[in-house]
C-alpha cells in the first residue's frame, strides 16, 4: 500500500506538471481538479476501515476516529521521537494501529457481535479512554511533521493531498485483491455471511473475525499515517473523519470497494465543485444534501443501485 | 421497575430541595463570599477536553500567581484558598461547578472559562448571584455587565493593532477568513470597521466551519484573488492545518491574524516554516524580549517544567489575580461590592505582576488598556515585535458610551458592532 504511494511520489514532478499543463491548454479547470483528488481521498480514506468493521461486520465502531488518531500518532512519535522515515512511520502506524484492533476484538468487540446498541456504547467509551488517554500520555498536541514534495507544479496546492488519491485507490485496490483474490478472503467472507456453514467447512471463524477487524482498524491507522503531515497533532483529531466517514459508508452501502469508491467520487467531487465555488460551508452542505438524496432515493446505498443494473444487464442478456 | 422510579424521584426531590436551601442561604448573604480565615479563589480552567490545549496555561499561571501571593503573606495576612476542578471543556459542567463554587463553596472571586460561548452559559448565573467575575480569554468585546471583569483585550484591541500596520506595508486589498460563529463573524466585522477607518477594504470574505480542516478549495480561491494580505482568524485544532497546507500550497502572501500562535502557540508545535509571515495582534506572547518578562517566563516554567508555553490569555490569568489582590487590600474586605467599588475606580497593574509592560484598567467599563504587540513569525519561527501601543478598550467606553461606575451600574448586555457602525453590518 505504501510502496504504491512511494511509487506515486516519484512520479510527481516528471510526470504530473506535464500532465496537468497538457490538460490546462485544452481548458480543464485544473483548480478544481486537484480539489477533486483531494477531497475523493479524504472520503475514500476517512471510510474504508470503517467500511469493512461495519460494512463487513455490522459492528459500529465509534472509536473509528480514534484509531486514525492512533494511526498518526504512532507516525509521527516515529519519526520526531526515533526519526524513522517517513513511508517506513506510516506503515509503522498502519501495523500498531492493526494490532491494537486485533486486541480490542479479543478483549471487548468478541463479545458484542450481533448487539449493535451495546457495541456503539462500548466503542464510544473506547474512544473516550483513548483520546483522553493519549491527552494524558503525550500532552495536549505533538510536534507536527512538515508536509512533503511541496506544491503541484505551477499551481497553489498542495502536491502531497493530491497524491492522497493514489494512495486512496492503492488501498481500495489492496482490499479487493485480500478480499477477492486470497483464500483468506474467501474464508473471511464467509464467516461474515453464515459462519455456523463456515464453521462446518473447517474455516476458524474466530480467527477471520480478529483478523478482519484487524485490518480494518489497520486502514484506519494507515488514514491517519498518511494525513499526519498534512494534519494537527492533537488528541481529538480523529472526530474530523467521523462525519465524512460515516456518511460515505451509508451512501455507498453493503460492498466494501464499490460502495466506498462510488460514495467517495460522488459525494468528493460534489464537495469539491461546491466548496470551490461558494466556500466550505457550502461544500459541506451539498456533501450532506447529496447524501439524504441518495439514501432517500436508493435505501441500499449505491452499491444497491450498482446491484439491480448489473441484474437488469443480466436479464437483458 | 416501580420502585426504582420512585427512588429516583425522591433522589431528585431532596436534591431541589437541597439545591432551594441552598439559594434561600445565599440570597440573604448577597453575594457577599465568605468571612473565613482565608480568602477563596476558584478558578475553572480546563485541563481536559477541545479546550485544554489553551486552557491548561491559564490554570498553571493562576496556580502560579496564588503560590507567590500566599508565600509572601497572602492577602492582608489571609491564605489564599484554590478551588479548581477541571470543567472539561464541557458548558454544562461549567454551569454546575459555577453553582457549586458560589453556593457551596463561597468563593469571593471567579475565574471561568475559556471561550465566549462558556462566558455566555455561565454569564446568567453569575449575574443571578452577583457574583465578582473574571474573563480573561482575547475576546469579541462589548460585554458590559456590572459583575464583569474582562481581562483580555477585545477584537478591536487585537485588530487593531494589527490590521493598521498590515494595510500601511503590504496594501489596501484584503481577504478575510474567519471562524464561522459569533467570535470569528464579529471578529469579520471589525476587521471591515478598521479597514475603512484606514483607506483600505475587505474584498473577500470567507467563513470556515470549526470542523473544517481541508484548506485546499480556500487556498485557491486566496490565490486567485491575489489580496495584498490575508486577514485569517482561524481557531481551534482543525483550523490548525491551515497553516502546514497553506505552505506546502505555496501560497506566499502575507496574513494577519488575532487568533494564531499567542493562544494555541502554532509556530512550536508546527514544522517551520508553516507560519513564514504570520503577523499577529496580540498583547502578549512568551517571546517579548523584555527583562520584566523574561524573569516571569523563567518562575512559570521553573513551578511548570512540563509546559509547553505561556500563552495570551495565561498572562491575563496572572496580572488580574495580583489585581484582585489590590483592590482587596484597598477595599481592606473581601466583600464584593466594596471589590467592584475599587476595581471601577479603575487601577494601573505595575512592575512584575503584568509581564506585558504596565497597563490599567479602564474601570467604568471592566475593560484593560493594553500594550497591544504586532508579532511577527518568520521562516524558523523566530518571534519578533514589529510595533507596540497601548490601546484602550474604544467601543463601550467612546462608541456607546458605557459607564458601569455610574449610571450603567445595573447592566448586564453584550453590544456587537453591526449596531453602530454601517461597515459592519454589510
Amino acid at each position: 500500500m505504501t510502496t504504491g504511494f512511494g511509487a506515486a511520489g516519484m512520479l510527481t514532478p516528471l510526470v504530473i506538471g506535464d500532465v496537468l499543463g497538457a490538460l490546462d491548454s485544452v481548458g480543464v479547470p485544473i483548480p478544481q481538479l486537484l480539489q477533486m483528488a483531494d477531497n475523493i481521498a479524504f472520503i475514500a480514506l476517512a471510510a474504508i476501515g470503517l467500511t469493512i468493521i461495519f460494512g463487513m461486520m455490522g459492528v459500529i465502531n465509534l472509536a473509528h476516529g480514534e484509531f486514525i488518531m492512533m494511526g498518526a500518532y504512532i507516525t509521527t512519535l516515529s519519526v520526531n521521537v526515533a526519526s524513522i522515515p517517513l513511508p517506513v512511520a506510516m506503515l509503522l502506524g498502519a501495523l500498531g494501529t492493526a494490532v491494537f484492533g486485533a486486541i480490542v476484538e479479543r478483549t471487548i468487540v468478541r463479545r458484542l457481535y450481533g448487539r449493535l446498541l451495546d457495541s456503539m456504547i462500548v466503542t464510544f467509551g473506547l474512544g473516550l479512554i483513548l483520546t483522553q488517554g493519549t491527552r494524558i500520555i503525550f500532552g495536549n498536541s505533538l510536534q507536527s511533521i512538515g508536509t512533503p514534495f511541496g506544491n503541484v507544479p505551477g499551481y497553489t496546492y498542495s502536491g502531497y493531498r493530491v497524491l492522497l488519491l493514489f494512495a486512496a485507490i492503492a488501498v481500495l485496490g489492496a482490499v479487493y485483491l485480500v478480499f477477492t483474490r486470497t483464500e483468506f478472503g474467501v474464508q473471511a467472507r464467509a464467516t461474515i455471511q453464515d459462519p455456523e456453514t463456515a464453521r462446518a467447512m473447517g474455516v476458524d471463524t474466530d480467527r477471520m473475525y480478529t483478523i478482519t477487524f484487524a485490518i480494518g482498524s489497520g486502514l484506519a491507522g494507515l488514514t491517519g499515517a498518511l494525513y499526519a503531515p498534512s494534519a494537527t497533532i492533537v488528541p481529538g483529531m480523529g472526530q474530523s473523519f467521523l462525519v465524512e466517514s460515516f456518511v460515505t459508508v451509508v451512501t455507498g452501502g453493503s460492498s466494501v470497494l464499490l460502495g466506498t469508491a462510488l460514495a467517495g467520487g460522488i459525494l468528493g467531487t460534489i464537495n469539491a465543485i461546491f466548496s470551490n465555488l461558494y466556500g466550505n460551508f457550502i461544500g459541506q452542505i451539498a456533501l450532506l444534501i447529496t447524501a439524504i438524496i441518495v439514501i432517500r432515493l436508493l435505501p441500499d446505498g449505491l452499491t444497491g443501485l450498482a446491484a439491480t443494473i448489473r441484474e437488469k444487464i443480466g436479464e437483458r442478456q | 421497575m416501580s420502585e426504582n422510579r420512585i427512588s429516583r424521584r425522591s433522589v431528585l426531590a431532596t436534591g431541589a430541595a437541597g439545591v432551594g436551601a441552598a439559594l434561600a442561604g445565599c440570597s440573604g448573604g448577597g453575594g457577599g463570599g465568605s468571612e473565613g480565615d482565608t480568602i477563596k479563589i476558584g478558578v475553572l480552567e480546563d485541563q481536559s477536553g477541545n479546550f485544554s490545549l489553551v486552557g491548561t496555561p491559564k490554570w498553571r499561571a493562576s496556580k502560579l500567581a496564588i503560590e507567590e501571593i500566599n508565600d509572601n503573606g497572602g492577602i492582608m495576612g489571609q491564605q489564599i484558598e484554590l478551588f479548581d476542578p477541571d470543567p472539561q471543556s464541557d458548558n454544562q459542567r461549567y454551569q454546575q461547578l459555577t453553582e457549586r463554587l458560589i453556593q457551596q463553596e463561597e468563593v469571593d472571586a471567579l475565574w471561568a472559562g475559556y471561550s465566549s460561548a462558556t462566558r455566555e452559559a455561565i454569564r446568567p448565573i453569575i449575574d443571578r448571584e452577583d457574583q465578582l467575575y473574571f474573563y480573561t480569554t482575547q475576546y469579541e468585546g462589548g460585554v458590559a455587565d456590572k459583575n464583569v471583569y474582562c481581562m483580555g483585550p477585545t477584537a478591536r484591541q487585537q485588530l487593531g493593532s494589527v490590521v493598521p500596520y498590515m494595510i500601511e506595508n503590504f496594501g489596501t486589498d484584503i481577504y478575510t477568513i474567519a471562524a464561522d460563529y459569533n467570535f470569528g463573524q464579529l471578529s469579520a466585522d471589525w476587521v471591515k470597521v478598521i479597514a475603512q477607518e484606514n483607506g483600505a477594504s475587505v474584498n473577500n470574505e470567507e467563513f470556515i466551519p470549526l470542523s473544517n480542516q481541508s484548506f485546499g478549495s480556500t487556498i485557491s480561491n486566496i490565490q486567485e484573488a491575489d489580496p495584498d494580505f490575508v486577514m485569517a482568524i482561524l481557531v481551534g485544532n482543525n483550523h490548525s492545518s491551515f497553516w502546514n497546507q497553506r505552505t506546502s500550497a505555496g501560497l506566499e502572501i502575507p496574513m494577519g491574524t488575532s487568533t494564531v500562535m499567542a493562544q494555541g502557540y502554532q509556530h512550536k508545535r508546527l514544522d517551520a516554516p508553516a507560519l513564514k509571515d504570520v503577523y499577529g495582534g496580540f498583547n502578549y506572547m512568551e517571546e517579548i524580549p523584555t527583562d520584566r518578562n523574561e524573569d516571569y517566563v523563567s518562575r512559570y516554567y521553573d513551578r511548570w517544567p512540563d509546559a509547553g508555553y505561556a500563552n495570551e490569555e495565561s498572562i491575563n490569568n496572572y496580572f488580574s489575580i495580583y489585581m484582585y489582590k489590590k483592590a482587596v487590600e484597598e477595599a481592606g474586605t473581601t466583600d464584593q461590592e466594596a471589590v467592584k467599588e475599587v476595581l471601577n475606580g479603575g487601577m494601573e497593574i505595575t512592575g512584575d505582576r503584568s509581564p506585558e509592560g504596565d497597563i490599567s484598567l479602564q474601570g467604568p467599563v471592566h475593560h484593560m488598556t493594553h500594550n497591544m504587540r504586532v508579532m511577527k513569525c518568520d521562516a524558523e519561527h523566530n518571534i519578533t515585535v514589529e510595533d507596540q501601543r497601548r490601546i484602550p478598550e474604544q467601543f463601550l467606553s467612546e462608541t456607546v458610551g458605557i459607564d458601569l461606575s455610574g449610571p450603567d451600574s445595573e447592566l448586564e448586555e453584550q453590544f456587537t458592532p453591526t449596531e453602530y457602525y454601517d461597515a459592519a453590518g454589510e
